[in-house]
Parts: C-alpha cells; structure tokens; sequence
C-alpha cells in the first residue's frame, strides 16, 4: 500500500519560491496567473496494515514543520 | 568551560566553532557524533555548528533535529545546559523544538554570504554579556536559509521578552522584525544565523565574534 503525502505552507506564510516562478510566469507572457505556491509531494511505499494515524504522526515528527506547513495524507491502495 | 561540539554529516563549521572555543577557554571541546546517545558529563556549553547537515534535504535542519544526540541535548538544555546553534545549528534548534519559530528560504532567493552589521539588542544574556546594548558589530553570515519566520503573537512575545538578542542593521535574508538571533525563555539557548566563530583573530579581518566566546567564558567559567 502507498500513501501520498503533500506539504504546503500554510497561507499567509511568504513563499518566496513561489513569488519567483508567479514573476517568471508573467515574463513568459501568462498574466492570468493570481499566486503561486510552492509545496512538496512524499510518496511513502508502506507495509501493509499502516494506519492512516501512523502516517499522520510521521508528517507531525518529521515530514512536515506544522510551525509553517500544512500537510495532506491520501492512503492509496 | 566545557563545552561539546555536535556534528552531524554535512556539518562543515564544527572545527570553526572547535578552535574558537579552544581559543577562547584554553580547553579543546569534546567533538560528538551525532549518532551518539550521551554527552560527556559535567558540560557547561553545547555547540551546534554551522553547515548543511543531511544536505538540507527535506528542510535544513530537519533531520539533525531528530539525530539520536538531540535527545540527550534537550535533556541537557532543560537542566539548563548552555546551548549556542550557529547558522545550520539555529535551524536545528528552531526543528528540534527548543527554539520557536523557523528559518524560511531568503527573500532574496539567493545564498547571502557576507560580513552584515548586527545590532545587540539584548546585552544581559550569557552570549551577550560582553557587548555594549545598542553596539553595531560585525559578523559574517553565510546561509540560503536564514529567513526567520514565527506567527505575530510569537514576534511580540520574543521582543517583550529581551530574547531578541542580534537583529540585522540593514536587509539580509527578510527576517521578521530583522532577528538575526533568539534565545529561549531562560535564556539558556542562543540559536543565530551569522558566525561569531569566524572573527575570533585580527588574522580573519576581526574580532567582533571573540567577545561572545569570552563572555561566556566569563558566565559559565
């Protein structure tokens, strides 16, 4: 079984990767682009039986920083 | 003093920080690994250094956090252990949780790697003691991620408290409130992003770092 992890940062924390690539995008000639956020996908090969709770406390130990980030877990067959 | 050094793999300032503290004390540190449970006994100073443990993958300092040592260093620092993380060592203690806060990608995007001025704005704490309140000194920061980062309620706690220690005298990184430096609420931890450890000897162009190495000689003997 598999579980899709996706961090992001919370809103209204700045991300100054994502202003970058919302500035490249308007320099490419894309005006209708409002914001841009960057954030991260973790794809975790687990052993079968994981709980969804288990992968929650691996985003809450390590996978995500809950002082700036956000965290989505999808458990997928 | 005795004071330890922590290093992780990709820490590449815990010599700096090493013979800085030799300079200073007279007495080399003891240099642990960070897969080590215990630190030696009868420590005074924990030094975390400067560097990009675990190749900053995931977040910079993520991984140092949860090294098997940084167990034995919260045990150390709730004791009342001085503990000093510099630049990589600031964004491990923001992780690790003894700290608040985190440190966030320059504004700028681009690695700064520069002598900056700093402002001390808190001279009464143990890193600090042995520079004037108010005082401009000039220390060099060399980091991609020194972009400090807490909710306002925390900013506002920080600075009500005296525990904002350095700020930026000018734009470096897009700190909150210009903090270049934290301590914790007993003023025992001192995480900051520029390296006092690297102007110890006029030989390195100053000395303005030496002053924080003898202060804390001076408090924890």
């Amino acid at each position: 079984m598999k579980a899709r992890v996706t961090v992001n940062l919370k809103s209204g924390v700045l991300d100054p990767q994502g202003r970058a690539t919302h500035h490249a995008l308007s320099g490419l000639g894309f005006t209708g682009v409002n914001d841009v956020r960057i954030g991260k996908v973790i794809e975790l090969d687990l052993a079968d039986g994981t709980t969804p709770a288990a992968v929650d406390d691996m985003c809450r130990q390590l996978l995500a920083n809950t002082v700036i980030e956000s965290f989505r877990v999808e458990m997928l067959p | 003093m005795k004071a330890a050094v922590v290093v992780f793999p990709g820490s590449n300032c815990d010599r700096d920080l090493a013979v800085a503290l030799e300079a200073v004390t007279g007495t080399a540190p003891t240099m642990v690994w960070h897969r080590d449970c215990d630190l030696p006994d009868g420590l005074d100073l924990i030094a975390l250094p400067g560097g990009f443990s675990h190749g900053d993958y995931l977040r910079s300092g993520a991984m140092a956090a949860r090294a098997p040592i940084m167990r034995a260093v919260a045990d150390a620092a709730a004791r009342g252990v001085a503990v000093l993380g510099v630049c990589n060592g600031f964004q491990v203690l923001t992780e690790a949780g003894l700290l608040p806060g985190a440190l966030m990608r320059n504004a700028g995007l681009d690695f700064v790697c520069r002598d900056v001025e700093l402002t001390v704005s808190n001279a009464q704490t143990i890193f600090s003691a042995w520079y004037d309140a108010g005082e401009t000194i000039r220390i060099p920061v060399a980091h991609h991620d020194g972009n400090y980062v807490a909710d306002a309620a925390t900013l506002d706690r920080l600075e009500g408290e005296g525990r904002v220690v350095f700020r930026y005298a000018g734009p470096v990184n897009g700190s909150a409130r210009d903090i270049a430096g934290i301590v914790n609420d007993t003023g025992t931890v001192l995480g900051l992003m520029p390296h006092p450890e690297r102007l110890i000897e006029a030989a390195q162009g100053g000395t303005d770092g030496r002053r924080m190495f003898e202060g804390l000689l001076a408090a924890l003997g």
